[in-house]
């Protein structure tokens, strides 16, 4: 692949990054199940008879089969017909939603020796490694708003670290995009999920009416776990938009971590009801576990 | 200045200050600390969560008190607070400085003209008329009054001097005066007499220092070492260095020795000089270190100069005839006092003797070498007897005179005459100013030719006026012919008192430590060098001579400067204090205010007090961080939790390097009685007793097997025991050992080097290759990067290891991998024939592997293995080579590459079956 006058800096080191994750990984493959009507056909089998156009095997022809199956050329070296059966190939569609809200630029270490990406940055790297992973299994990937359906090849994952790198300024917290999801598709959230819960609860409702699937991963930052602060504090959220006054932050960290663990608790049963799967990760931790989470729900879970 | 207590205030109106403080309390405790503002994604989740306790609204009171404690301490320590102020009360009406400006007082010296300098000022400040009076240099006439500005300016030319005052005549200046005596802080009696005079006068004040006076006595020579004693008015607190200073070969002036005099609480002690002959006689003055002061300098004279005597005696002495040696007398007069050296000549020279006596020798063995020897300066002394007298003294050149043959005998029961007695000596003579004791009798002599120089030559004559001492100068140095015999035979000189003291005027003998008066009357002696009161010492220059009954007196004064005075050869000298002086602390009557001793130091406090408000607001900050949260961030805290324990660490170190002990006795001689093998704990309580266990199994196996019997293997402990004691250490590597400290480290070092082995067992069957892939290679590499290890290779099959005691190709433990030794030079080479390259230099000092060798050895109390290897036979096959590799590998450290050598290549070469 060659590069353009439009591939950023910035562009490409997502690209890199996220090529580095996905290479330890072997090719995702996306378990298909009923949508063999509505997808079309991708470029890698699944090991086994169906649609497609490898040739698979041949076998002896049953009853029901219509004559225009029968293999000739096959049948006439013998007495029996046969019928040349082709490997089932398709192409799964794969929605993601990285949120870009203000929210997502923080980071509990900026500097130092510990230092951390922020959790947008992280959201974005995972997003696109399993782009990578997918477009590599020969799926289609695309973004969740509009402006970038789903496409197969490499030129796509282009395409989608431009969007994905472009993120602009957001509102404090963001809501999943929906509208361009398409029906029978698969569909990949990573956010903080800190924002409304009953936006969150309203897209995945929608999209289960659509017949959508996918996983919800939470990206959080180990502070925002941890609630490390002390002391006469006023917290402002990332946009500025929202600002709590206390005198000893240290109380209230159990009360915080009793709301975070209930929020979380909320997500994961709003994902079970609609068939998603729902885990959280921390920057603090490698990114490789979380891909292979990712990867391992996506294959899994349907 | 207000006073509170022992604390005087220069700006006491700043207290005023201290009456804020609690307005202050009331508008600090208003405010409560600075809000935080945190971007925090999660505020979310905080909306609505209100704080349970509103209390830290304001400061707590603890920071409260903090706070108004540094103001505090700031607003005392601006008013300007001093401990013990000195407040000075101006007198009135004349004013006399007196000053002893002894030797005692040249130490401090400058202290004196300053303080001396402060009066004159407080006097001219005052219009004081004022007079000036140094003790060891009274004015001749009366003293009156003058302005104390001139009186200033001729300060720098008052300088202390080397002796102590006497008693002084009546100049003091007329009418009432009041006194400022600056004492050098010694008792002496003209001070009372100069206290009382002075005290009817006027007030008398003191300033006297509480330093103590520092003396060095008399070096003398007692059992060969220079004996100096030192004494204080007062115990020293600490122990004092004294230098033996003199002149190295080159001419320059350096120290030559250096001891430490300890008092511990005496005043008195003696100090000893243990040096040789040759660095004893180059000693020219003792000083004590540090001290500027000529008591604390011991110049040395003749009294520790020992020369080397050379006596040579013509025939040997009969056995038991004693009394009858021509050199027992020579020998007990300069034995005291002299280096002797009694051998041939031939021998005597080289040994480069100051004096050669030849007694009664009539043909020199080798004339040339002795005549050159003198001419460069020695001394060459004579004595007569039967065989001079018969010799051809035509043909002698080292003589003084020509002789008569056969000399002549008076006195005796052949001749008419009666034994000569000693005429007195001449003033020429050397000897002038002896007494000569009636009973010296000669009866036999040798006699001169009557030559025109004779009567020059002549140094000492009998009273018939035949020379009985002759002398003449050769080359440089000159030779003495004493007329008569150096034992009884010939005269009773020789028993007489005058004997020695003859051979001490030649500068033969040195003189006894205190000269008499009678050995220096009679001779005017002439300063060479004379020292000032800071012990400096200059040449004299054109000073006058002082005749030998002042010097004996040994009162040093302005009429007998200390210094070094010389008569012809001898010098003597005479130090700034007397042998026998004492030095006493000076003692004051009570009604006399002394300064400088016990007047506690006036302090300011100002500084500290300021630095404890700032220290104060430091802490301050620090607690208001605290309050706000802003502090201890976890990993902050970590952070200063970590400091804390270095500080603590720091603090504490000393002390725990000085808990560090040396390896028990008897743990090292149980280790250095025997080949003991060893092991590095490792903190590991089952890997120490596997590895323990292992070697005690070894050392069964070798006990059995060959003739190295080891006693019980040890433990080591790196940090107190002796690794020099140790055969071979076994050092079983683990995940969590600790690493030896840096001490270790070289003592582990210092063992490699010294040709001991290590063997490193990573128990982890070599599954890593030694790269770092698992826990027990990561920490071999982390523990063995600090040891001096050279290159390392796969033990090739030619190693001295196969073949040290049993033949072996694998080196197996538990596990069988390959092992690692020091790698063979790269210029080894296969020799023709030989199955063996040729290495035959160096005993590995490592062996690595991770074979787990004490497993295998290790064996139970029955002799049965404890731990199981391998399967059936072939394991136990795999046990036996592995003892079998312990037994080599002990052989290879006891006997190093002995079994390397070419010698043994047909014998192994039989063995190997080739």
């Amino acid at each position: 692949m060659t590069l353009t006058d439009q591939d950023t800096p910035q562009a490409l080191e997502l690209r890199r990054g996220a090529e580095a994750e996905a290479s330890a990984l072997p090719a995702l493959l996306l378990a298909a199940e009923h949508l063999a009507a509505t997808v079309q056909m991708g470029a890698h089998g699944r090991k086994r008879a169906g649609a497609g156009e490898e040739f698979w095997q041949y076998r002896p022809a049953h009853s029901g089969d219509e004559a225009r199956f029968v293999d000739w050329r096959r049948s006439a070296r013998s007495d029996t017909q046969f019928v040349r059966d082709r490997e089932w190939q398709l192409a799964q569609s794969v929605h993601l939603w990285v949120d870009e809200a203000a929210s997502m630029r923080f980071t509990g270490a900026e500097t130092g020796r510990a230092a951390r990406s922020t959790k947008g940055d992280r959201a974005r790297l995972l997003a696109l490694a399993l782009a990578v992973l997918m477009i590599r299994g020969g799926e289609r990937v695309g973004l969740a708003g509009p402006l970038c359906p789903p496409r197969p090849g490499r030129a796509q994952l282009m395409t989608l670290a431009q969007s994905l790198a472009g993120g602009g300024e957001g509102a404090d917290y963001g809501a999943p995009e929906v509208m361009a999801i398409t029906a029978q598709s698969r569909a990949v959230f990573v956010s903080d999920f800190f924002g409304d819960l009953d936006a969150i609860g309203l897209a995945l409702g929608t999209l289960a009416d659509r017949g959508v699937r996918g996983v919800m991963l939470q990206v959080l930052d180990p502070v925002e776990e941890d609630f490390p602060f002390d002391g006469r504090v006023i917290f402002e959220s990332m946009g500025g938009t929202l600002a709590h006054e206390t005198r000893k932050a240290g109380d209230l960290r159990a009360r915080y971590l009793d709301r975070l663990a209930e929020r979380r608790d909320r997500l994961a049963t709003m994902a079970q009801a609609a068939g998603w799967q729902f885990s959280t990760h921390h920057t603090g931790d490698p990114a490789q576990a979380a891909l292979l989470w990712l990867h391992a729900a996506l294959e899994r879970g349907l | 200045m207000w006073m509170l207590g022992p604390v005087g205030f220069t700006a006491p109106w700043l207290l005023l200050g201290l009456a804020a403080l609690p307005v202050l309390w009331l508008l600090l405790r208003a405010v409560p600390p600075a809000p935080l503002r945190r971007r925090f994604p999660g505020v979310a989740l905080l909306l609505g969560l209100t704080d349970e306790d509103v209390q830290a609204e304001r400061t707590p009171w603890w920071l409260m008190l903090l706070r108004m404690a540094a103001l505090a301490a700031a607003i005392i320590g601006f008013a300007g607070p001093v401990l013990n102020p000195v407040v000075s009360v101006p007198g009135q009406g004349p004013l006399l400085i007196v000053a002893d400006a002894s030797w005692a007082s040249a130490r401090d010296w400058s202290r004196r003209i300053e303080r001396m300098d402060r009066a004159l000022g407080e006097a001219q400040a005052a219009g004081r008329p004022v007079a000036l009076l140094s003790l060891t240099e009274p004015p001749p006439a009366r003293l009156s009054f003058a302005d104390a500005g001139s009186l200033r300016a001729s300060l720098p030319g008052i300088v202390p001097q080397p002796w102590e005052p006497g008693p002084l005549e009546d100049i003091l200046p007329e009418g009432a005066f009041e006194t400022f005596w600056l004492s050098d802080g010694l008792a002496r009696e003209s001070r009372d007499l100069l206290l009382e005079q002075l005290e009817a006068r006027g007030a008398v004040r003191v300033w006297q220092t509480g330093t103590p006076v520092v003396a060095l006595g008399r070096s003398a020579i007692e059992d060969g070492q220079i004996a100096l004693p030192i004494r204080t008015s007062l115990a020293p607190p600490a122990p004092l260095e004294v230098a033996a200073i003199g002149l190295d070969p080159a001419g320059i002036e350096r120290e030559l020795a250096r001891e430490t005099a300890d008092f511990q609480a005496a005043t008195e002690t003696t100090l000893r000089f243990d040096l040789p002959p040759e660095l004893r006689n180059r000693i020219t003055r003792f000083e004590v270190a540090g001290i500027r002061s000529a008591g604390a300098v011991s110049l040395t004279d003749d009294a520790v100069k020992r020369r080397k005597v050379a006596l040579v005696a013509g025939g040997r002495s009969r056995e038991g005839l004693e009394l009858l040696s021509p050199l027992h007398y020579l020998r007990e007069a300069l034995a005291p006092s002299a280096d002797l050296i009694e051998s041939p000549l031939e021998d005597a020279l080289p040994a480069k003797p100051d004096v050669v006596i030849l007694a009664d020798i009539g043909e020199i063995a080798e004339p040339d070498r002795l005549a050159e020897w003198v001419e460069e300066g020695g001394l060459l002394v004579r004595f007569a007897g039967p065989r001079l007298a018969a010799a051809d003294s035509d043909a002698d050149p080292l003589l003084p005179v020509r002789l008569r043959a056969g000399g002549r005998s008076v006195g005796g029961t052949m001749s008419w005459g009666e034994p000569r007695g000693l005429a007195p000596f001449p003033e020429t003579s050397p000897f002038a100013g002896l007494p000569v004791p009636e009973d010296v009798t000669v009866t036999a002599q040798v006699m001169a030719e009557p030559s025109p120089d004779l009567s020059a030559r002549t140094i000492a004559t009998l009273v018939d006026g035949t020379p009985l001492v002759t002398r003449a100068d050769f080359g440089t140095g000159s030779i003495v012919l004493i007329h008569v015999t150096a034992n009884a035979e010939w005269s009773s000189l020789p028993l007489s008192g005058l004997f020695p003291q003859m051979l001490e005027r030649l500068a033969i003998s040195a003189r006894p430590a205190t000269p008499s008066a009678r050995d220096l009357a009679g001779v005017t002696w002439v300063p060479t060098k004379l020292l000032d009161a800071f012990g400096r010492l200059d040449d004299a220059g054109e000073a006058a001579g002082v005749p030998g009954e002042t010097l004996a007196e040994a009162v040093p004064g302005p009429d007998l400067h200390p210094g070094l005075y010389a008569a012809a050869d001898r010098v003597v000298a005479l130090n700034a204090v007397r042998a026998e002086a004492v030095l006493a602390p000076a003692v004051w009557p009570a009604q006399i205010p002394v300064e400088g001793i016990e007047a506690p130091q006036q302090t300011p406090l100002k500084g500290w007090l300021l630095m404890a408000a700032l220290g104060l607001l430091l802490l301050d900050i620090i607690a208001s961080l605290a309050l706000s949260g802003r502090l201890m961030a976890p990993r902050a805290r970590r952070a200063a939790a970590s400091a804390l324990i270095a500080a603590l660490a720091l603090g504490f170190a000393p002390e725990a390097r000085a808990e560090e002990t040396a390896m028990p006795e008897a743990r090292a001689i149980e280790a250095a009685g025997n080949v003991v093998l060893a092991h590095i704990a490792t903190g590991d309580p089952e890997v120490d007793r596997v590895a323990l266990e292992g070697l005690r199994g070894l050392s069964k196996t070798l006990f059995r097997r060959t003739t190295v019997e080891p006693s019980e293997p040890m433990t080591l402990d790196l940090e107190t025991d002796d690794l020099a004691l140790f055969t071979l250490i076994y050092w079983p590597v683990t995940s969590t050992q600790p690493a030896p400290s840096p001490m270790a480290y070289s003592k582990l070092n210092r063992y490699l080097r010294g040709g001991g082995m290590i063997v490193f067992d990573t128990r982890d069957a070599d599954i890593s290759g030694f790269g770092t892939s698992t826990d027990a290679g990561r920490r071999l590499q982390a523990l063995a990067a600090p040891l001096d290890i050279p290159p390392l290779e796969p033990i090739p099959t030619d190693h001295v290891l196969t073949r040290t005691f049993y033949l072996l190709q694998s080196f197996p433990g538990r596990y069988d991998q390959t092992i690692w030794v020091e790698a063979a030079p790269p210029d080894a080479e296969l020799a023709e024939g030989m199955p063996f390259r040729n290495l035959n230099d160096g005993v590995t000092p490592v062996v690595i592997g991770g074979n787990d060798w004490a497993a295998a050895w290790a064996m139970d109390e029955r002799g049965l293995p404890m731990f199981p290897i391998g399967r059936g036979m072939a394991g136990e096959r795999q046990r036996e080579v592995a003892q079998r590799f312990g037994v080599n590998l002990v052989m290879h450290v006891l006997t190093g590459n002995y079994k390397s050598d070419q010698v043994h290549v047909p014998a192994l070469l039989e063995r190997l079956g080739q």
